[in-house]
C-alpha cells in the first residue's frame, strides 16, 4: 500500500461504507463511482452511505497472503453482494467453517492490515456473519 | 483494410534464466524472428512489445525505445517502437496494435514482440507486481491476491456446476503433458492428479499446481500484408480475425462471476470477423493463469456448455487428438507465464501447429487456429484467429 494519501482520501468509504447512488437510473455504487455505468454522462450521482448488510457470492481461504497481510494468513477473502445492490471484496473474519455461499454478513470496523513494522496502520471494513 | 499474414516466428526458452536480461531475450526472440523470414532490418516500419511491468520487474520503463535501440533498430534506422500494456494481455494486444498498423496501410513490415523479466526480483515482489492487474485500492488493499481472485471464481464454478478439484486437476495434468513435447517450456514433467491435490493450498480451491509460474522468457513475430508475405517466406500464417473487449477491472462488478464477459464479447467479434464458429477451430490455445481459468475459457469461446468445461476437460476432449485440443504449448502452465510474452508466444504456437512444424504435439491437419490472452482476472481479453490458407 504505503501511500498515506491515497488510503486517507478515500476513509470515508473504507470506514463507513460510503458509496454513490444514481438518482437518474436508481443504481448504487460501492466502490463509489462519479460515473453511472448506465446513464455515463447523464447520471446524477449522490453520495450514499449502505447499511453494512448482505450475503456472501463467494469466497476462498486465502494461505499464501497479499504483501501487508502476511501476519494474517490465512484468512477468508469474500465478495460480498450489499442489500443495496453492489458487491465489494472483503475479508470475512471469524471460524472459516462457518462461512458459504449465501452466509449472511454484516460490516465491522477492523484493522486491514499495515506497512511494515514502523509503518502505517491501514483500518477500514470487514465483514462477520451476521448471526455472530 | 489489408489482411495480414505472419511470416516469421521465435520464442527464447522459457524459464528461469537468471544469467539473462530482457534486453537479451527480447532482442534473441526479435532476431530469431526476422531470420525466420527473408526480411532485413532496414525493411521493418514498426515495432510493438507487450510488456506487463518492467518497471515492476526489471526497475525500467521506455521499453520499447530499449528494445529497438538493443536490436540496432534505432542509432541508423530510428524505426519507432511502442511498447503495449493490457497485464498480462500485454502481448496479445501488442500483436494487435500490430495487424492494425499493417492492415491500415501505415505499415508494411512489422515486428510485434512480448517480453517479461520476472526473475530479477523475489517471489514476493513479483506477485505484489502481478496484484496490481487487479484493482489495488478496492481488492488489493482488502488482501486479494491474484490466486485469491481466480479461486473466488472457482468456487463459485464448483458450487453453481458441480466442477470438482479433480477437474481443475486435469487441466494441469494435460498442460504439463503437452509442455513435455515443447521444447520451450519451463516445465517438462508429467504430473498425476494426485500431485496437484497434494500440492500446497495457495487460495482454496486452488493449489500451487493450479496455478501457472513465475516465469522469463521472450516472443516475436513478423508481419507482412497478405499479399506479398510470399515474398518472405514460403509458410505463411494468416490473421482471419483480432478482436478485443473490456470488462469491469474488479472481479466484484462482473455480471457473472464465472463468465469471463470480456472473453465472450472479443469471441463474438473474432468469429464475426473470421466469419467461422468455434466448430471450425481446431485448437486454442487459451489463457491458464490458473486450472480454472482454462476451464472458463473454453466455456466462455464456445468450445463447451457454461458449466461444462470440467467434464468436457475430464473426458479428455481438448488433449491432443482430442475434439478441440487446448493448450498444445502446454499453456500458462506447463510452458510458463512472462506476462508480457504470453499473448505473443500464443502466436507462435498456433503459426507453428498450422505450419505443420510442432513435432510431437502436432495436431493433424489443423487449419484454423485460436489464441486467447486475457488481462486481469477478465478486465481485457484479446482473441485472435489465425488459418493456414488465405
Amino acid at each position: 500500500m504505503s501511500s498515506v494519501p491515497r488510503f486517507w482520501r478515500s476513509l470515508g468509504s473504507r470506514y463507513n461504507l460510503e458509496g454513490t447512488h444514481c438518482k437518474e437510473c436508481g443504481e448504487y455504487f460501492y466502490p463509489p463511482r462519479n460515473v453511472c455505468v448506465n446513464c455515463r454522462r447523464m447520471g446524477e450521482l449522490e453520495s450514499f452511505k449502505f447499511k453494512g448488510t448482505g450475503e456472501i457470492v463467494t469466497y476462498t481461504l486465502i494461505h499464501t497472503a497479499a504483501e501487508g497481510f502476511e501476519n494474517q494468513a490465512p484468512y477468508t477473502l469474500a465478495i460480498i453482494k450489499l442489500d443495496e445492490g453492489p458487491q465489494l471484496t472483503s475479508q470475512v473474519i471469524g471460524d472459516p467453517d462457518k462461512i458459504q455461499i449465501g452466509t449472511r454478513v454484516k460490516s465491522v470496523f477492523r484493522k486491514l492490515g499495515e506497512d511494515g513494522d514502523r509503518g502505517m496502520i491501514y483500518y477500514g471494513t470487514k465483514f462477520i456473519p451476521a448471526d455472530a | 483494410m489489408r489482411d495480414v499474414a505472419i511470416i516469421g516466428i521465435k520464442n527464447t526458452k522459457f524459464g528461469e534464466l537468471w544469467e539473462r536480461s530482457l534486453r537479451d531475450i527480447v532482442v534473441e526472440a526479435g532476431i530469431g524472428a526476422i531470420e525466420d523470414t527473408s526480411v532485413s532490418g532496414k525493411d521493418i516500419d514498426a515495432l510493438y512489445v507487450g510488456n506487463m511491468s518492467g518497471g515492476r520487474f526489471v526497475d525500467q520503463e521506455h521499453i520499447g525505445a530499449l528494445i529497438a535501440d538493443y536490436s540496432g533498430l534505432s542509432r541508423n534506422l530510428h524505426v519507432p517502437a511502442t511498447r503495449v500494456e493490457a497485464a498480462c494481455a500485454s502481448g496479445g494486444l501488442a500483436l494487435r496494435q500490430a495487424i492494425m498498423s499493417v492492415a491500415s496501410g501505415y505499415s508494411d513490415i512489422v515486428v510485434a514482440a512480448g517480453a517479461e523479466k520476472m526473475t530479477d526480483v523475489g517471489s514476493e515482489e513479483a506477485a505484489s507486481a502481478l496484484a496490481a492487474a487487479a484493482d489495488r485500492e478496492w481488492e488489493g488493499m482488502a488482501g486479494a491476491t491474484f490466486p485469491g481472485l481466480y479461486a473466488m471464481i472457482a468456487k463459485l464454478h464448483m458450487h453453481r456446476y458441480g466442477t470438482t478439484s479433480e477437474q481443475l486437476a486435469e487441466v494441469a495434468v494435460k498442460n504439463h503433458k503437452n509442455g513435455c513435447f515443447n521444447p520451450i517450456a519451463q516445465y517438462k514433467n508429467k504430473i498425476t492428479v494426485d500431485d496437484v491435490l497434494n500440492s500446497i493450498m495457495v487460495a482454496d480451491p486452488l493449489h500451487i499446481f493450479d496455478c501457472s509460474p513465475i516465469t522469463d522468457g521472450a516472443s516475436a513475430l513478423v508481419l507482412a500484408p497478405a499479399d506479398v508475405a510470399h515474398k518472405y517466406t514460403d509458410t505463411p500464417i494468416y490473421i482471419k480475425a483480432t478482436a478485443q473487449a473490456s470488462d469491469t477491472l474488479a472481479l466484484h462488478d462482473r455480471r457473472d462471476i464465472t463468465t469471463l464477459d470480456a472473453t465472450v464479447m472479443a469471441a463474438k467479434r473474432a468469429y464475426s470477423m473470421a466469419k467461422l464458429k468455434p466448430e471450425d477451430i481446431d485448437l486454442v490455445e487459451v489463457h491458464d493463469c490458473f486450472t480454472i481459468a482454462e476451464i472458463c475459457a473454453i466455456e466462455d469461446l464456445g468450445f463447451a456448455e457454461k458449466g461444462k468445461g470440467g467434464i468436457v476437460t475430464e473426458n479428455g476432449e481438448t488433449a491432443i487428438g482430442g475434439r478441440i485440443p487446448v493448450n498444445t504449448s502446454g499453456g500458462l502452465k506447463a510452458c510458463g507465464h512472462p506476462v508480457g510474452a504470453t499473448g505473443i508466444k500464443q502466436a507462435v504456437e498456433i503459426a507453428t501447429q498450422l505450419r505443420g512444424d510442432a513435432g510431437k504435439r502436432q495436431v493433424a491437419g489443423a487449419e484454423y487456429g485460436m489464441t486467447h490472452n486475457v488481462g486481469g482476472s477478465g478486465a481485457t481479453a484479446v482473441i485472435h484467429i489465425f488459418s493456414r490458407e488465405r
